[in-house]
């Protein structure tokens, strides 16, 4: 039985390459460099420019902008946990899970350093296209405090 | 555009209702508002209904077909919490635009206890609540409560405090889902729902109904002699900033309609009386103090320190309770709001009522995000 890879949210890539690190994107407006989280685009909202928005390769490192920790969630989602909002060097924000650290007010730190990691975070069984059952592994990606 | 005045205004109790549905609840708001102007539905020559989660439901129709099928336009709105708000000024553009001269809202919502709300959204079939971040209400207006605390050194007591004012305030309206006073060590110690807010600093879901007739200067007549204007009606939608699209910023949007509404008006938050502000967490209305121009920047924690925005105080805030006490009823919200309003101009406040009402705000924030803001004046 093999193992594949998926990315849980199509703004996370994963290289086919085990060598190279998965990596999220953006897509920014040619116009006024304005980035944006998710494809589908149809224009910019900031400029108002109509066409297409070429995809950019985001950083996988940030800063902190601001947090909620999540005590009460829907059934089967384990908590507490820390939802965070990281500002990327590339003028965009991403939401995320602050992983790695205490989900304490205390221990949190407004504009700290953070990386990109990515973990498996479920699994789901699936035909192929031959008919035989693989296993698809669903990879997201998190934040946890960085190094400098 | 012509003057708009509110002549009738009613509201079910905020509370439970498995026995009811959408249309009945609907209808006895209705009924209640027409009554209290002393006329009769086929009076009205326009039906809004604002309802958000049988938006497909036609109970706008539903409602007429409850209380009297006159054959008149009748139409659905809905805008996420501001899906009351956006009714009540469908039927005030209806007026104001000369189109009719008598119309009605109603803001209806059957919740049930259906837990968290938002996007707690997926992606592409895969669910990525809890895995990037949250998308529910209470982390939503959790963030951009941490933001503030960021900008201003506000602290979680701070917004506790707003909790414990609005649940003093319920205690005085009979309509309010819950009227029950709280201590500040109580909304402290409360279960955290989502830092800062604990489970007291979140408004309940629950079910209601809330109605005004609205209708033009030589209509109204024959009906009252306590006319309350609408001295202007503003919607906006988010406007493009930074981390909008990421973290919705329910400030801008506020603070442009607010811009707009005291211009249009001619009336500055100096001049109001009260505020019934759109608490649907105890973040929301500390932010909104400044949003609104209330106080100055940085200044909103100061002001629910010293008690300003209290029954008593120079600009009272949430009298009714407030969505964390009165309630919920998303479709109903915006339209309680304007009953509020309509019921401390005409002096019926009772116990809650701000002395000497001359002009109130109602503002209201739907996510996505709609913001609509009415001033009304008696």
């Amino acid at each position: 039985m093999t193992h594949t890879q998926r990315a849980i949210a199509p703004m996370l890539r994963l290289p086919a390459t085990p060598d190279e690190k998965p990596y999220l994107v953006g897509y920014r407006c040619p116009e006024c460099n304005a980035t944006y989280i998710g494809g589908n685009r149809v224009g910019c909202s900031k400029c108002t420019y109509v066409g297409d928005l070429p995809e950019v390769r985001l950083s996988d490192h940030g800063t902190l902008y601001v947090y909620s920790i999540v005590h009460q969630s829907a059934p089967g989602i384990p908590v507490p946990y820390v939802s965070a909002i990281v500002d990327l060097p590339e003028g965009v924000s991403v939401r995320c899970n602050l992983v790695d650290i205490e989900p304490d007010p205390q221990k949190i730190e407004f504009g700290m350093p953070v990386d990109m990691v990515t973990r498996k975070v479920r699994e789901r069984k699936e035909k192929n296209a031959h008919g035989d059952e693989e296993t698809i592994d669903i990879i997201a990606f998190f934040f946890r405090p960085g190094k400098n | 555009m012509r003057d708009v005045y509110v002549v009738g205004v009613g509201m079910i109790k905020f509370g439970r209702y498995p026995d009811k549905d959408v249309s009945q609840m609907g209808a006895e708001a209705g009924v209640l508002a027409l009554k209290d102007a002393g006329a009769s539905i086929k009076d009205v020559e326009m039906l809004v209904c604002g309802n958000l989660f049988q938006a497909n439901a036609m109970n706008a129709q539903k409602i007429l077909q409850q209380i009297g099928q006159t054959g008149i336009p009748a139409l659905n709105v809905s805008n996420a919490c501001a899906t009351g708000s956006t009714a009540f000024r469908e039927a005030y553009i209806g007026v104001a635009s000369g189109m009719y001269d008598a119309t009605m809202a109603v803001g209806v919502e059957q919740m049930g206890k259906m837990g968290l709300l938002g996007g707690g959204a997926r992606s592409g079939g895969e669910s990525v609540e809890g895995v990037l971040g949250s998308g529910l209400m209470p982390a939503v207006f959790g963030q951009a409560g941490v933001e503030h605390m960021r900008k201003h050194g506000t602290t979680a007591e701070h917004f506790a405090k707003i909790s414990v004012k609005n649940h003093k305030h319920s205690v005085h309206n009979p309509l309010s889902q819950y009227q029950v006073e709280v201590s500040l060590d109580d909304v402290m110690n409360a279960r955290m729902v989502a830092y800062p807010n604990t489970l007291y600093m979140c408004c309940p879901t629950g079910d209601g109904a809330a109605a005004a007739l609205l209708m033009s200067e030589d209509k109204l007549r024959q009906f009252t002699s306590k006319p309350i204007k609408v001295a202007t009606s503003v919607l906006t939608s988010d406007p493009y900033t930074d981390r909008d699209l990421t973290m919705p910023d329910v400030n801008t949007l506020t603070q442009n309609a607010a811009k707009e509404a005291y211009e249009k008006a001619g009336i500055g938050p100096q001049d109001l009386s009260l505020v019934e502000l759109h608490d649907c967490f105890a973040t929301a209305e500390l932010l909104h103090y400044e949003n609104l121009g209330l106080c100055g920047a940085g200044e909103a924690g100061r002001m629910i320190d010293e008690g300003r925005t209290e029954l008593g105080g120079d600009i009272p805030v949430n009298v009714s309770g407030g969505l964390l006490s009165k309630g919920h009823p998303l479709g109903a919200t915006g339209v309680a709001n304007i009953y509020e309003i309509v019921t401390q101009l005409r002096g019926q406040g009772g116990a809650r009522q701000v002395e000497g009402a001359k002009a109130g705000l109602a503002h209201v924030i739907g996510l996505g995000s709609a913001c609509t803001i009415h001033i009304l004046t008696a």
